[in-house]
């Protein structure tokens, strides 16, 4: 039987190189860490407009990618946006006074949640809400008011 | 014209309106009586497995199934890869943007060239073979007499073989993907010049384990589940003939690939429709 001998060492050989094919696929192609992110948590922000955020948009402070979007929710009430961030485990507590802004990578990339780090030594804990906010620039509002300037002077 | 050759013209015109139903009628009945007996062997066969020294005959399909697939599944996955990679490099050095490279080429394996390619490969490589096996099994009258024997040619013919192109598509897409993700990163990193860390980490960045990994495993596997099954009832079904065995495994190729292309319109549509 050394046929199937060969026959099943290379199924063997086939299935294990399959199952190494999604361990790249998962580590090196979809960077998922192996170590799991234990001191994740969220945050809320409340923006005016966030056209063009998306959820798992990027959130980033300084530069440097610490977060995802998670939800987009609006609130018929005041009319805002409400965005439910999700901050990684690794970046540890953010100061409660951190501001938020809705930025655009490039000219037409798209849009981000940038943090802006405040100064306070209480830090924001899981669930509480970023108060200073500022929301996307829309393309269209800044003409409309540049026009209506244009027609004042 | 008289009356009556006028009702005589109507009496032929409506006769041959019926046949032309009736015609119709036949195809469709033929048809769908095929598709139910298919769904029946289908069935029956899926569940007939997990038996007593069935997992020999489930390595042996695995092999020629999958690891005989294997060759032309890394060399297509190459230099379909390189190519991507190439165009991607050209069209997006011109707006600066060449590190979306590496996510823009993860993305389009991942989510549609790996399973449809691997999948349209694997009709033309083992689709074909295993017509050609189980529709010369059926005309030189090996499949009687296994019946004959007393021994189910559902659970030792069919049955393998469906399970074993289920197992196999999957590793042979991620293979695939593997492969062709490498390629793409020798060619635009190594070759072009594009900056590693932005091929892998812009990468790594897009691509998420379930959205777009997973859901391309999922239809690799829908695939297979198509490719085998069309395969096995095409073989099943062939004219104990030559001739028909060529036309079983001319129709297995064509109907299969057509078959992924659709449905991978429909799985797309269905679980990337809401452009999360």
């Amino acid at each position: 039987m050394m046929r199937m001998r060969t026959v099943e060492i290379s199924v063997g050989a086939f299935v294990l190189a399959g199952a190494i094919a999604f361990v790249v696929l998962m580590v090196q192609v979809s960077g998922v860490s192996l170590e799991t992110d234990s001191g994740a948590y969220k945050l809320y922000a409340r923006f005016s407009d966030v056209a063009g955020l998306r959820v798992r948009s990027k959130v980033s402070m300084a530069g440097v990618t610490i977060g995802r979007v998670a939800a987009i929710r609006v609130d018929t009430t005041y009319g805002e946006a409400e965005v439910e961030i999700q901050i990684n485990g690794n970046t540890g507590p953010l100061p409660i006074d951190t501001g938020a802004r809705i930025l655009t990578e490039g000219i037409v990339g798209a849009r981000y949640i940038s943090l802006m780090p405040g100064a306070d030594e209480e830090t924001l804990q899981d669930g509480d809400t970023i108060e200073d906010t500022q929301g996307a620039l829309v393309l269209e509002n800044l003409i409309g008011d540049f026009i209506t300037r244009m027609g004042d002077s | 014209m008289t009356a009556g050759s006028r009702a005589t013209v109507f009496a032929r015109f409506a006769r041959s309106i019926a046949a032309l139903l009736q015609h119709l009628g036949a195809q469709v009945l033929a048809r769908l009586a095929k598709l139910g007996q298919a769904s029946v062997m289908w069935w029956l066969a899926i569940w007939g497995l997990p038996r007593r020294g069935d997992f020999g005959l489930l390595v042996r399909q695995i092999y020629s199934i999958g690891v005989l697939s294997l060759i032309i599944i890394v060399l297509s996955a190459f230099s379909i890869g390189s190519v991507i990679a190439l165009q991607f490099y050209t069209q997006l050095a011109r707006f600066g943007a060449e590190d979306a490279v590496g996510l823009g080429l993860a993305l389009v394996l991942l989510r549609e060239l790996g399973p449809v390619v691997t999948g349209l490969l694997f009709a033309g490589r083992a689709g074909s073979a295993i017509t050609a096996e189980i529709g010369l099994m059926k005309s030189t009258e090996q499949l009687s007499s296994m019946e004959m024997m007393g021994v189910d040619p559902l659970r030792r013919i069919v049955a393998p073989r469906l399970w074993a192109g289920v197992i196999s598509m999957p590793l042979l897409a991620a293979i695939f993907n593997v492969v062709a993700i490498y390629g793409g990163a020798v060619v635009a990193v190594q070759w072009l010049g594009s900056d590693p860390g932005g091929f892998w980490s812009g990468m790594q960045d897009a691509v998420e384990v379930w959205e777009d990994l997973g859901k391309g495993t999922i239809k690799s596997i829908v695939f297979a589940v198509f490719i085998t099954w069309i395969a096995v009832f095409q073989g099943y079904d062939t004219e104990p003939t030559a001739e028909g065995i060529g036309r079983a495994t001319t129709r297995t190729v064509v109907l299969s690939s057509v078959m992924v292309l659709a449905l991978d319109f429909a799985l797309t549509l269905g679980m990337y429709g809401e452009f999360k």
